[in-house]
């Protein structure tokens, strides 16, 4: 993208995105040292969050009838997935911030969607380090614990951390957009982002009945992971998150994106201002 | 976050009044109550702080009920009503200690107002303490209590038998603050020396999260695990205060415990002091 040149006429979505993203990603691969130690700050939490199922499991032999390796395939699974998430639509949910310091109007009269403009703000690579962390960890537990690849298995592998990823960002686009209506309501929201991602790494099966029920059918966290993980490794599901519920993912995260970009446009049609 | 304090009048008087020690306990006291008064304004925020941090309490109760479920009811010289002890105090001290980190000093470096802070006739580290007290008061009150009573209601929990143990966790709730303020103070006074302080505040966050015992208690981690995080002042701020304030340690091994703390207060005072001092003398501030 060296030859950017001035022209007259808009350029495209897609050649808007793709510049939007561009000069976020130059500009963090400016700054070497910081870019590096955030790369390993972000290595480390992941580390930690799983020596946290890791130590669990040194004391017991399964947690939620999944040994190691296959805590890790879901743990690895739902890190990767939240990683990409976050990395592209993980800004959305500071939209309070814009909407307090009056900032969202300069992006309102842009003639670029504002959904673009804020998930492309602040991209973080040091986002990377999870995605990378938790990409690694798939594919080495996977190997661990047994899969047996066919073209449908191979197709739900590359296919559940896209899907994982679409429904984070969705879970973030609701987030944001909730905050039109609160705007100091921002951790109201974390409650499903992060605590999704909490969900999300978890064996489901650990949950209670009415917890489980609520983050399959509302906040959609057990299909990201785990149910993929069910399915790729052919174990059979607890109540309510059957093996084949492994493949509803991708559907559950269309599903949800429209609720989120429905809330989304309501609430900017509702936006007024704060009279900056 | 700049404090509502009344701008004080100047001239030489005033400092002299200032500096003798009567007049600094009432400010201090005064800075603390705006700071507890500061953080209360903010209902909507506490709410939903309150409500994600019931969230993340029962996603953790799970986990910790699976894995003693599993054990055959207890694991760790842990049963399902100490986990749910366990987990709800961790999820109450989880505000008032500010487990995420705060970094408004570090940014108070780097923009050059900590020259500010330096000028003002109250000691830096007092002041500071002073606002973290109040601040940690409401954060307590407001954020800690409320998932506290939602995990008594729906799981239970172990309360202690012995009253002494109410009376050591208040001190040891204390403590721990005192030494996470500490703590925290030291990460943020390295913005001194270093450009950028996100990836420093964030190790040690993710550090803090494991060896304090926040996210599981420390006498489940593998004894190499649990040597390193006894060597730290990490237990001293969350996995202290929850064995003393449950009850799960008698009082008179909590006693020992609490002096493990006081020691940390006393070392990383003396450490955050000297890098104060340290950092005071090499700071340049442009403009005026």
């Amino acid at each position: 993208m060296a030859e950017q040149r001035d022209e007259d006429r808009p350029v495209s979505t897609a050649r808007m995105v793709a510049m939007l993203y561009g000069s976020r990603i130059r500009s963090q691969a400016t700054f070497r040292t910081s870019f590096l130690a955030d790369l390993l700050g972000q290595v480390l939490i992941v580390g930690t969050e799983f020596l946290e199922l890791w130590v669990i499991l040194t004391q017991v032999e399964t947690l939620g009838g999944m040994t190691l390796s296959q805590v890790a395939v879901v743990y690895g699974l739902g890190a990767l997935a939240f990683g990409i998430g976050d990395m592209f639509f993980g800004e959305i949910d500071g939209l309070s911030a814009q909407i307090r310091s009056g900032r969202l109007e300069t992006l309102l009269i842009r003639p670029v969607p504002l959904l673009l403009q804020i998930s492309s703000l602040d991209l973080s690579l040091r986002r990377l380090g999870r995605i990378g962390v938790g990409l690694a960890m798939y594919a080495t537990a996977l190997g661990i614990a047994g899969f047996s690849p066919t073209p449908a298995t191979l197709l739900l592998a590359g296919l559940a951390p896209l899907a994982g990823a679409l429904l984070f960002g969705a879970l973030f686009t609701l987030a944001g957009a909730l905050q039109f209506w609160l705007v100091d309501g921002r951790e109201f929201a974390n409650a499903f982002t992060y605590g999704g991602n909490y969900v999300a790494t978890t064996p489901g099966a650990v949950f209670a009945l009415p917890m489980r029920a609520f983050f399959t059918f509302v906040i959609p966290a057990t299909l990201i992971a785990y149910a993929p993980t069910l399915a790729l490794l052919d174990l059979p599901g607890p109540a309510l998150v059957p093996t084949w519920a492994g493949w509803l993912g991708l559907p559950a995260a269309l599903l949800a994106w429209g609720i989120a970009l429905m809330l989304w446009r309501a609430g900017v049609r509702r936006y007024t201002g704060a009279g900056g | 976050m700049e404090l509502q304090v009344r701008a004080p009048p100047a001239g030489p008087l005033w400092c002299v009044a200032q500096r003798t020690k009567l007049a600094r306990v009432p400010a201090h006291g005064r800075i603390a109550a705006a700071a507890f008064r500061q953080y209360s304004t903010y209902r909507m925020a506490t709410a939903a702080g309150v409500f994600t941090n019931t969230v993340f309490g029962f996603i953790r109760a799970s986990i910790m009920f699976a894995a003693i479920g599993t054990a055959g009811g207890e694991l760790g010289g842990y049963t399902m009503l100490q986990a749910a002890t366990y987990v709800w105090l961790g999820q109450a001290l989880l505000a008032p200690i500010e487990a995420f980190g705060t970094r408004e000093v570090s940014q108070r470096v780097h923009q050059g107002d900590i020259a500010v802070d330096l000028l003002r006739p109250t000691g830096f580290l007092g002041l500071h303490y002073a606002q973290k007290l109040g601040r940690s008061g409401f954060l307590m009150l407001g954020r800690g209590v409320p998932p506290l009573v939602v995990g008594a209601l729906v799981t239970g929990l172990a309360l202690p038998e012995d009253p002494l143990s109410y009376l050591l966790g208040a001190l040891s709730l204390l403590l721990a603050i005192t030494v996470a303020f500490l703590a925290d103070m030291m990460v943020n006074l390295a913005a001194f020396w270093l450009v950028e302080t996100r990836g420093l505040t964030v190790v040690y966050t993710a550090t803090m999260n494991l060896l304090s015992g926040f996210l599981i208690p420390i006498v489940w981690f593998p004894d190499w695990l649990l040597a390193i995080a006894r060597a730290t002042p990490f237990p001293s701020m969350i996995q202290t205060p929850i064995d003393t304030l449950s009850g799960r340690v008698p009082p008179e091994e909590a006693a020992g415990l609490l002096a493990v703390q006081a020691g940390w207060v006393a070392l990383l005072g003396l450490a955050a002091w000297a890098m104060l001092r340290a950092g005071t003398r090499s700071l340049e501030v442009q403009g005026g």
